[in-house]
């Protein structure tokens, strides 16, 4: 029988070094389980340092013995190739797998184990694991904030309802699907905004507003039928009449009036909270920012001169500042700038402001996206005779929407991640209503839990936005 | 006349609704100022503030004007922005490699790791760290050393400091070492370009680095002591360290939070640069027999930091804005010194909230123009 050498394993001894290499590196995991899992220190003879250590050294041992190229099994080829491929990638690979063994049990334990979940006071958190308890009893506030719970179904019933008409893209046939775009940029939200202004608030709280969303809608609807020559004089001019003749000549209040529903109170928005505020914010939000941010995105490429520097001015101004500051100045600042009779609440200056900062990083996104479009595009646009408008709503703009969905993505996500800011103009949505949660003295010191819920939360939102996004490009990945 | 009616107006009507908007506010403005008999002005920056702020770089306490308050301020939005942006790149380069380690283990680590902190809002991990994870520390009295005189505790964290004597000349050396570095490095650049010949830079620099200084310690007459925080009993159960640094919990949680959220977009930026760059770059290189070192070094890193270096500022810059979150736990930076507690004070609300969004305008577009000034310097010339 040949010599082995230890020092350099190769294919003539496979067996071998397989035996001893896989044994090794077992025993090194088995041993670090151990100690983890049941706190039996098999090297406990050792000096504390050497037992600490030893695994890693015996595992090395055995990755050593294991690698060995073109061995004819398929795992072990494919076990060398991916975690085993060089001394320092064995290392990083035991140290990764010993942290997963290690970190498992105080996690399970602080996760389910300990924790405890029944009862409704504070009795039952005694253990060392988490309380989940303590999100149990408050989870009405988490969800609702301080809106009164025997109105609770009013918001249940219109995200139920919001959720049920926004799929409706996916059951529509082939004979509606041309209406969609339609549908989606101004009747849905249009329905949203009834559901949230009677249903939800239930009185006067968006009223200025409302004049303003009801004129956009107008005019986008009839801007359509504008000869594309005049529709920049449109869009100029007419929200802003049409706004002016709704809240002057037209009394628009009383037909609100007429048309509320009985029986229903009015919950003002300082009650609102929770997550269904961190859903209306976004919604809203989303719906403005992203006309306003390709108005200033089409601004910026525009030929007129003054009307670049506008955008450019705009822009270049949200995008310097931090949010924070924004909602500052939309809380202490921006009622100085209003007559003194016109009073907004303070959700729709939040909401104003979140739209305008967004819709400056939305003009960017979408500035890239005109850009990256061969000039091609626009010449042959312009030869077939179509007008600016009819060139970017038919050409331009459909093929540059589809290359930037990713950054359209990124900056949504960025949004709502944006939102538990508006704690500065004195909203609580889901991370307030925490913070408020966790200085109540009959629950102090569950302060991990609320931010791991909350976390969780935010973190199952956003990956699902983020996957969606990624199979939304996949999809209109078209080869050019 | 090239004036054409078409051209001229919708520049001016544009321009005639921004006016108007921009008149109508100022004009409400100054009439709610007037019924509110507040008046607009700057004089109040010179007027004492008479407040106290925690955590100073400079000295100050209440009898300073308001503008030495601002100063604070600042300088603690760029001191929690410069430790952040530091440790960031840190991780985020370590994290962007990792990702594309041909170790399944690690990539997967490094992913998990990506969409684990990219998806949660950057104040829940700031409130995470601050009010759950920092307020589970000891207390000062039951504090444990680590590495022998570093204690952390629920107050925060104390580090030895170290005590100059003739730091200047101390200080002259690292600068004349630096100086000498650089000097060194054209000339050899000089002598590859006309002779081919190369000169190991790089251990020289290492040497100057570490002689220099040293000779200041040896000849010059510099020494340091180490000053270790101490344990001082200032009631039965009140105790506190003194002596050494002390980082106060609202600087540490708001520096890991900063730090760990940047840098998995900042992996990002290093993963998509690194991607950037071709194979067949790194297989020409390699051909025409440069080392695996010098392959990185001239071919590829090169080529990626083009790719890198953009966005990353960007991602710097969105850090610096980040950081104004610091206002919801209380570490005293710009908004909450200034924006907060000054605005409150002084009730100057459109002064105080111009200065702070001018301040991080102007720190923005600085870095802005500099960026485009790199920009170009590295871009590829085309012919």
């Amino acid at each position: 029988m040949a010599k082995i050498n230890f020092l350099k394993p190769d294919i003539s001894n496979l067996n071998t070094f397989l035996y001893i290499g896989t044994f090794l590196f077992f025993l090194s995991i088995l041993d670090v389980f151990l100690n983890s899992f049941f706190q039996i220190n098999l090297t406990g003879f050792l000096p504390s340092k050497i037992s600490f250590v030893l695994p890693i050294i015996i595992g090395f041992i055995g990755l050593f013995f294991i690698r060995i190229e073109q061995s004819g099994f398929k795992f072990l080829d494919s076990l060398n190739k991916n975690i085993n491929t060089n001394n320092f990638n064995a290392i990083l690979s035991l140290l990764i797998i010993f942290i997963i063994i290690k970190s498992l049990p105080p996690l399970l334990s602080w996760f389910i184990i300990d924790a405890s979940f029944a009862g409704d006071s504070k009795d039952v958190c005694s253990g060392t694991g988490a309380c989940w308890t303590y999100i149990k009893v408050w989870l009405n506030r988490f969800m609702y904030g301080m809106y009164p719970n025997a109105e609770q179904w009013r918001i249940n019933l219109s995200f139920i309802s919001l959720g049920l008409l926004g799929s409706v893209g996916y059951f529509a046939t082939e004979k509606f699907k041309k209406y969609l775009t339609l549908y989606y940029v101004v009747i849905y939200p249009f329905i949203a905004f009834l559901f949230i202004f009677f249903f939800i608030s239930g009185g006067p709280v968006f009223f200025d507003f409302s004049y303003g969303i009801i004129a956009a809608i107008i005019s986008i609807i009839i801007g359509f039928f504008i000869p594309s020559k005049f529709k920049f004089y449109y869009f100029l001019l007419v929200p802003i009449t049409i706004y002016i003749l709704l809240k002057y000549f037209i009394f628009y209040e009383e037909l609100i009036e007429l048309g509320k529903l009985d029986g229903l109170n009015w919950v003002e928005t300082g009650a609102w909270g929770g997550l269904s505020l961190t859903f209306i914010i976004s919604f809203f939000c989303l719906i403005f920012c992203f006309p306003i941010g390709m108005a200033f995105a089409l601004g910026r490429r525009s030929g007129y001169p003054l009307i670049r520097y506008i955008s450019v001015g705009f822009i270049e101004f949200w995008r310097g500042v931090p949010l924070i500051t924004v909602l500052f100045m939309s809380a202490v600042m921006f009622p100085m700038f209003l007559p003194e009779d016109i009073f907004i609440d303070k959700l729709v200056r939040a909401i104003i402001a979140i739209s305008l900062f967004e819709a400056a990083y939305v003009a960017e996104v979408i500035r890239g996206g005109l850009q990256a479009l061969p000039r091609g595009q626009y010449e042959a646009a312009k030869s077939l005779g179509m007008g600016y408008w009819k060139m970017h709503i038919f050409v331009i703009l459909p093929q540059a929407l589809k290359l930037v969905i990713p950054g359209i993505a990124n900056t949504f996500l960025a949004l709502v991640k944006d939102t538990p800011l508006i704690f500065v103009v004195g909203l609580l949505e889901i991370v307030g209503m925490l913070n408020l949660a966790k200085t109540n003295p009959e629950w102090l010191g569950f302060a991990m839990e609320g931010y791991v819920f909350a976390a969780i939360i935010f973190w199952i939102i956003c990956y699902a936005m983020s996957k969606y996004s990624y199979n939304l490009e996949q999809k209109y990945k078209t080869d050019r | 006349m090239n004036f054409k009616l078409k051209d001229i107006l919708p520049q001016l009507i544009t321009v005639v609704a921004v006016v108007l908007v921009f008149g109508f506010f100022a004009n409400n403005a100054s009439i709610n100022m007037e019924n509110r008999g507040i008046d607009f002005g700057f004089g109040f920056l010179s007027q004492a503030a008479s407040f106290d702020v925690q955590f100073s770089l400079i000295e100050y306490d209440g009898s300073h004007s308001y503008f030495r308050a601002y100063l604070v301020g600042l300088l603690n939005t760029l001191l929690v922005s410069v430790i952040g942006i530091i440790f960031a790149t840190i991780l985020g380069v370590i994290i962007g490699v990792a990702r594309l380690s041909p170790n399944y283990l690690i990539n997967q680590f490094a992913a998990f790791y990506v969409e684990f902190f990219r998806n949660i809002p950057l104040l829940l991990q700031i409130f995470f760290w601050y009010f759950a994870a920092l307020r589970a520390l000891p207390l000062p009295q039951n504090a444990e050393p680590m590495f022998g005189n570093i204690y952390m505790t629920i107050k925060g964290l104390y580090v030895p400091t170290f005590i100059w004597e003739n730091f200047n000349i101390f200080f002259y050396s690292v600068v004349a070492a630096i100086i000498s570095i650089i000097v060194i490095r054209i000339h050899a650049k000089k002598v590859q370009e006309t002779q081919g010949k190369q000169i190991p830079v790089f251990i020289i620099s290492i040497g100057l680095i570490i002689i220099l200084p040293l000779l200041s310690f040896l000849i010059g007459g510099v020494s340091a002591t180490l000053e270790t925080p101490k344990l001082i009993q200032l009631a039965q159960t009140s105790f506190k360290f003194e002596g050494g640094i002390s980082l106060p919990p609202e600087l540490i949680a708001l520096t890991l939070a900063l730090s760990l959220y940047t840098a998995t977009f900042i992996a990002e930026c290093v993963r998509a640069g690194i991607q950037g760059v071709g194979r067949g770059q790194k297989e020409a290189a390699a051909s025409i027999g440069l080392t695996p070192n010098q392959v990185l070094k001239l071919v590829i890193m090169p080529q990626a930091l083009r790719i890198i270096i953009p966005p990353t500022t960007n991602q710097y810059l969105n850090l610096t804005k980040n950081s104004s979150l610091a206002a919801a736990i209380a570490y005293p930076d710009l908004v909450l010194v200034f924006a907060g507690t000054a605005l409150m004070q002084t009730g100057k609300a459109i002064e105080i909230v111009f200065i702070t969004m001018f301040t991080y305008l102007t720190l923005s577009i600085t870095i802005s123009l500099f960026m485009n000034w790199y920009n170009k310097k590295i871009a590829i010339q085309e012919k």
